[in-house]
């Protein structure tokens, strides 16, 4: 029976090559469309071709040439697509940022609030400079990323001081996020994530097995242990305080989820998830019923254009009409007024520029970058061999991904506003510098797990082991 | 600036980049890993309206045998299922271990119970010479009629019995 079906194909291995050609000519995609939005922008702006044309092209395409010389050389195997994506959200982050600053409206609005307005593209450009700078010093300095493996109790102490560290300087904007030394401020919650994913992959790995063994089974859902249950009560009691001390709904959120992803990833149990989701939906809401602030975000969430009867803060209400006026295909860069948010249009509602100007289209091929980015991460994760470099890269992964649905979702009405930036997009020294390390890990994690098995010795003893048959 | 250049301008560069999501996508499609499975005959004659989509299917493995095409007068340039659910299957020697089992990510996935996850492997010694060896299997890997017990050398149009399956290797 079996050879009356005639099979007429042809098996050939397909190794698996560097593909650092592939992301050269990504690469080079990737400079030319920020290059092609700039010029589009500025014509559309001032019709004619912006003057810093030249050197933001040059100084992005510089800052991809060196990221890409260096992941040849120190990185051969890793993912051909998270830095070429990477360097286009960048890049189009900076002309978003750029074309806002022209805005007269928030240059206006800046000059009234603190008597000076200072662009903020140059500032980014700088900031893009230093995450690539980063980004090449994690790819030459950390070996290998199970090095991280080592510093798993130091990075839970180094994640903790970063995450309290805020409480203690004066709250800006309403949230307690920033630490400023000397007229520089910095967002510890963006480099606390990446320190606590490698914590938390440390933790798991060594502990996953307790954690997905030890359980019960009780209405289809493997309930664990009270006393394994610690960790994950540690980790809501910590993202509960976050949120009442320094009235972060977004770090608290990426705190909290990432644990509870990590821990499903690592012991396959579903009822982590469905603990999580009752533990955050329980501590949203018992939070949000007595701090103000968390509140107050919750009303503009439910009512965003409540703002314009009673005069509160009408940004929500602005982003809406801004994706609403964008329609599908946009109102082209430069030619929508999503500078009428106001304050943060440049960082927090930066998405809401796209929405305006690129429109439906424009929004959905951003995300599916973001998703793009993810998707890699979850690739290197699944073929990662070591146990650590798994656990590591689905964390950063689900930073990231948490993070841009944060963002988006409350840009765009689906849940209350948070303060976090649209990675690699928005205006913020810190967040652009820490995805840019973030990314350089998962570079680092996918060349150890791209590069190719050493191929089995052929045994070389083969006529010396004769076994001598009767 | 003209209204027109301006929506030329603002369509493409919504076509832009979608073009960059759509060359990304294409990118991990190609970046697949394990075996590259060729039709060949039946495709030809099955979809021949697409001469284009064959001709780069069929593209890298010419490429591939330039470079590990230099064996020895004689040698065999090819491994042939011969009887089994996989008849008809041939796998190009290039200097590449391949290795038989029911395991995914073997070279020839066995689709047999008689098979061991990780059966048997084949692959060239230092002088091109074919080995065959088995890893251990239950039912065991037989080389005309013996049963295998130590890494032995493959003659030309022997052939290797696995459960149901019989491959040999062919000039």
């Amino acid at each position: 029976m079996s050879s009356s079906t005639t099979n007429t194909t042809t098996i050939s291995t397909a190794g698996p090559p560097s593909r650092r050609n592939t992301e050269l000519a990504m690469l080079v995609f990737a400079v030319i469309i920020p290059v092609f939005a700039y010029a589009n922008a500025g014509l559309a702006l001032s019709d004619e071709m912006p003057s810093g044309m030249l050197s933001y092209g040059l100084g992005l395409g510089l800052l991809a040439g060196v990221g890409h010389l260096v992941v040849r050389k120190f990185a051969p195997y890793a993912d051909p697509l998270l830095l070429p994506i990477a360097t286009l959200l960048n890049g189009l982050g900076l002309v978003l940022i750029w074309r806002l600053d022209q805005s007269r409206r928030l240059a206006d609005r800046a000059e009234a609030v603190d008597q000076v307005f200072s662009p903020s593209a140059p500032n980014q450009l700088i900031y893009s400079a230093l995450g690539v700078a980063l980004f090449v010093g994690v790819l030459i300095l950390l070996k290998d990323h199970r090095l991280l493996q080592r510093y798993t109790y130091i990075s839970m102490v180094a994640a903790l001081i970063l995450l309290i560290l805020p409480v203690f300087f004066p709250a800006r904007f309403g949230a307690r996020i920033w630490i400023t030394i000397g007229g520089f401020s910095i967002q510890p919650g963006e480099f606390a994530k990446i320190i606590i994913a490698v914590f938390f992959s440390g933790y798991l790995m060594v502990k996953r097995d307790a954690l997905a063994l030890a359980s019960r089974r009780f209405m289809g859902l493997y309930l664990p242990r009270g006393r394994d249950l610690g960790p994950i009560l540690v980790v809501w009691g910590m993202s509960i305080l976050i949120l009442v001390f320094e009235t972060d709904l977004g770090t608290s959120l990426l705190f909290f989820g990432l644990f509870v992803v990590m821990l499903y990833v690592a012991t396959e149990r579903t009822s982590w998830i469905v603990f999580g989701l009752l533990m955050s939906a329980v501590g949203a809401v018992g939070v949000a019923s007595f701090e103000p602030h968390v509140q107050q975000r919750v009303d503009a969430w439910l009512d965003p254009f409540a703002a314009f009867k009673t005069g509160g803060s009408d940004q929500i209400a602005q982003a809406l009409m801004a994706f609403g006026s964008g329609g599908v295909f946009g109102t082209g860069l430069g030619q929508g007024n999503s500078d009428l948010i106001g304050f943060a249009a440049n960082s927090d509602f930066i998405l809401a520029t796209v929405g305006e100007e690129l429109g439906l289209a424009g929004t959905m091929g951003v995300l599916l970058l973001y998703g793009l980015i993810v998707e890699r991460g979850v690739r290197t994760a699944l073929a990662a061999r070591d146990p650590f470099g798994k656990l590591l890269a689905i964390g950063l992964s689900a930073a990231f991904a948490i993070q841009v649905f944060v963002v988006a979702g409350g840009v765009m009405g689906l849940i209350p506003l948070t303060g976090m930036t649209m990675p690699f997009i928005a205006s913020g020294g810190s967040s652009v510098i820490a995805n840019w390390a973030l990314v350089a890990i998962l570079i680092k994690v996918s060349d150890t797990a791209r590069r190719p098995a050493p191929a089995p010795a052929p045994t070389t003893d083969a006529e010396m082991t004769q076994v001598v048959r009767p | 600036m003209s209204e027109l250049t301006l929506t030329v301008m603002r369509l493409g560069f919504l076509a832009v980049l979608w073009l960059f999501v759509i060359v990304a996508v294409q990118v991990i499609r190609s970046d697949l890993f394990g075996t590259r499975v060729t039709q060949r005959g039946s495709a030809r004659r099955g979809a021949p309206d697409r001469p284009q989509a064959q001709q780069r299917q069929s593209a890298p493995p010419p490429q591939r045998q330039q470079s590990g095409g230099r064996g020895r007068r004689g040698a065999p340039t090819k491994l042939v299922v011969s009887e089994g659910t996989l008849t008809g299957t041939t796998v190009a020697l290039q200097g590449q271990t391949i290795t038989l089992g029911r395991a995914h990510d073997s070279t020839i996935v066995l689709d047999d119970d008689y098979a061991s996850s990780r059966h048997a492997r084949i692959y060239p010694d230092r002088d091109g010479q074919w080995i065959v060896e088995d890893l251990g299997s239950t039912n065991g890997t037989y080389l005309d009629r013996n049963r295998l017990t130590t890494p032995t050398p493959i003659p030309l149009g022997a052939p290797i019995r696995i459960g149901k399956t019989v491959i040999e290797l062919r000039k």
